[in-house]
């Protein structure tokens, strides 16, 4: 089993106005096999969690840490973290230009492995997780992202997911512009690799929806930069129809 | 891919005769004018060597030649074929008296096929008939006419059957310098021919390029010269009745670069597949100026010029120039454009100019875009565990791969790939 700890995180970015603190203090543990859904209002740093875990160079960090198996997070660089088994799924993937699809997969796939995979049985992965995922043939030989649809970015976001089978996959967002059947397809992908490979899953959203086919074990409402309260699956049901206020008042 | 701009029609979408797409920075006077005067008039047609001289057209039809340079006045840099290149740096190619002694000196060679023999070199007197079949369109290119006394005639005869012959053009002085090249396919002959250029040399060239009926020609001309090179090199062709012509400039190295390609697809079933590849550095100029001319029925051509730029005002400079006259019926013709800025400081100017003057065409379209590649894209491949070097080698090299492919010479598609890579290098450093 692993394990990811937040511990007290406090992030911010600089802006024309000076230092801007986005995450006040956020404290969170993730096993594998898990998952833990994270929902709050927009602007109260989700994305800078799940980017700050990453490593984007634009986050900050004023304070805590980040461990995973007591490994320091925050001192390896973008390429190592990936290396080490974490994933993020983007809310915004951006369009790469020059570079395929077939090209960009293995490129990864050989670095976070530290091998090539053996071409005939990878390039029957592809097309298998490409297949389950609904994902057209010709998806391989297009530029990375480019043209594609929202919906198609988050498709191809959890066949890397699938692909790369991390320990800890962070969502952020994987549901928002998916239709009805996308939403399931895609649950479905984020299952499997849960099961395949014990992922511990951090799902950032803002319907129940999605938590219908992705059961949480965990849900965290983040308010203000900080965790505000946690519960299990009923918590989401509650948020649903109570909204944010009640957090919001005390922030 | 942020900051671009996409302009495109597809192939076989409804046309318009006479509809004219121009450059996106056409100033608003120029694009009046073209609407008032209709394409292809009288005036425009002319191919005047005269009076007409120095009135803005904005009809590529109308452009002078001449083979004189004093028919074209002074450039003063606000020439519209002019308003890119900084004639500060072309060293008096375009105003002073050019040496073709001090040119750099061409060996030819078979390098792949059996040849040796039959591929005839010589040195031919510019009264020859087969030299200056295509009068100059500029006057540093009619400067370069008036210096030389002979050209170099390369001749691929008829049995010539995938045959690769490269000219080593190799530079050893920055004297301002004139040359004069023909290269002439014969009817049905197929190989390609090399335009290999290195060293130092400040240089006006002209290419001519004659495809017989039926001849199939692969010209690739590299201009990989030292820093402080200077290189205008004019490349025309005439394509005869079903014959092929496959152009690709590549140009890595020089301080300035102006490469000005002409396709004439003056007879029936021709056809011009204008390739290019640049990648410019700090401080360098490099520019790419191509003329499509489609003057007969059932021609096709296609052009895709990709470009990378790094570094403090790297400049690249992109037009595009394709006309599909009355007599053109039958023609399918795309142009595109694509550059690759990876570092802040670097500009691209990319301008395509379809001219149409028959609705009866297959198809006919243009595009151009602009890439960054920033630090979002570099993150987003480096949270796939791609470390960052391999990153910005993944991108360049998948960017710029798709013209190397289509050259077609092994050993040349290496030396690229291999020049690309030390492109790269110096980033990193
Ligand atoms: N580059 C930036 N410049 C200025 N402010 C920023 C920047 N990035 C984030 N912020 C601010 O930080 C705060 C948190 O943003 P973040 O994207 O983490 O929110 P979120 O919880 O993911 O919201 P959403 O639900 O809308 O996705 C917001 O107020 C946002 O405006
Ligand atoms: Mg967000």
């Amino acid at each position: 089993m692993s394990t990811l700890e937040i511990k007290d995180l406090k992030v911010g970015i600089e802006t024309e106005q000076g230092h801007k603190e986005i995450l006040k203090g956020v404290n969170l543990t993730i096993n594998t096999g898990e998952t833990h859904a994270i929902m709050g209002p927009n602007g109260s740093g989700k994305s800078t969690l799940a980017s700050t875990i990453a490593g984007h160079p634009r986050y900050i960090v004023t304070g805590g840490e980040i461990l995973l198996d007591g490994e320091n997070v925050l001192e390896m660089s973008v390429d190592e973290r990936a290396k080490a088994g974490l994933f993020l799924a983007m809310q915004y993937p951006v369009e790469i230009p020059g570079v395929t699809m077939t090209n960009f997969l293995r490129t990864a796939k050989t670095a976070i492995d530290g091998e090539a995979p053996s071409l005939r049985t990878w390039t029957k992965d592809v097309k298998g997780a490409m297949e389950k995922l609904r994902i057209d043939p010709d998806f391989a030989a297009r530029n990375v992202n480019e043209g594609f649809s929202g919906g198609e970015k988050k498709r191809v976001e959890i066949l890397q997911l699938e692909l790369f089978k991390p320990k800890f996959a962070v969502l952020d967002e994987t549901d928002s512009g998916l239709d009805v059947d996308a939403l399931k397809i895609v649950s479905e992908g984020v299952n499997r690799a849960q099961e395949e490979n014990d992922m511990g899953t951090l799902l950032i959203t803002h319907y129940t929806r999605i938590l219908r086919y992705i059961k949480p074990d965990f849900v965290h409402v983040f308010v203000d930069g900080h965790v505000a309260e946690q519960g299990g699956p009923e918590l989401a049901d509650r948020l649903e129809e109570e909204g944010y206020d009640r957090y919001l008042a005390k922030a | 891919m942020a900051d671009s701009i996409i302009t495109d029609r597809a192939k076989g979408a409804p046309l318009i005769a006479g509809f004219t797409e121009e450059g996106e920075d056409l100033s608003p006077l120029n694009l009046a004018a073209s609407n008032l005067s209709p394409l292809g008039g009288d005036a425009a047609k002319e191919h005047s060597h005269g009076g007409g001289f120095g009135v803005a057209d904005s009809s590529r039809a109308g452009r002078p030649s001449s083979f004189d340079p004093n028919d074209f006045p002074a450039l003063t840099g606000r020439e519209e074929d002019w308003r890119f290149t900084p004639l500060k740096r072309l060293k008096g190619l375009h105003s002073e008296a050019l040496s073709a002694a001090a040119a750099p000196a061409i060996e030819v060679k078979v390098t792949e096929g059996n040849l040796e023999l039959a591929v005839g070199v010589e040195q031919a007197a510019k009264s020859d008939a087969r030299v200056g079949f295509l009068a100059p369109e500029d006057r540093v290119a009619a400067n370069a006419f008036a210096a030389v006394e002979t050209a170099t005639v390369i001749t691929v005869p008829a049995e010539a059957d995938g045959d690769v012959i490269v000219a080593s053009i190799h530079g050893g002085n920055d004297t301002p310098s004139a040359q004069h090249i023909v290269i002439i396919g014969e009817p049905g002959a197929r190989a390609t021919v090399v335009l290999d250029h290195s060293g130092l040399a400040v240089l006006s060239q002209n290419v001519e390029i004659d495809l017989k009926e039926g001849a199939d020609l692969n010209v690739v001309t590299l201009q990989r010269w030292d820093d402080a090179a200077v290189h205008a090199s004019d490349q025309q062709a005439r394509i005869g009745r079903d014959a092929h012509l496959k152009h690709t400039a590549v140009s890595f190295g020089g301080d300035v670069v102006r490469v000005t390609p002409s396709a004439r697809l003056s007879a029936q079933g021709g056809e011009a597949e204008m390739f290019g590849l640049y990648f410019a550095d700090a401080g360098q100029h490099l520019e790419h100026r191509l003329f499509v001319d489609h003057a007969a029925p059932k021609c096709t051509s296609n052009v895709l010029y990709k470009g990378a730029l790094q570094g403090e005002a790297a400049h690249a400079v992109w037009i595009g120039d394709v006309l599909i006259r009355k007599e053109a019926t039958g023609t399918d013709s795309y142009e595109a454009n694509k550059n690759l800025v990876l570092t802040d400081g670097a500009r691209a100017d990319s301008v395509p100019n379809l001219e149409i003057e028959t609705g009866a065409i297959d198809g006919a379209g243009h595009s151009s875009t602009t890439g960054r590649f920033d630090d979002e894209h570099l993150f987003y491949l480096m949270a796939r565990g791609i470390d960052e070097k391999t990153a910005r080698r993944l991108v360049v090299r998948g960017f710029l791969n798709e013209i190397i492919q289509k050259i077609g010479v092994a050993s040349i598609e290496e030396q690229l790939s291999e020049a690309i890579e030390a492109e790269l290098a110096q980033t990193e450093n």
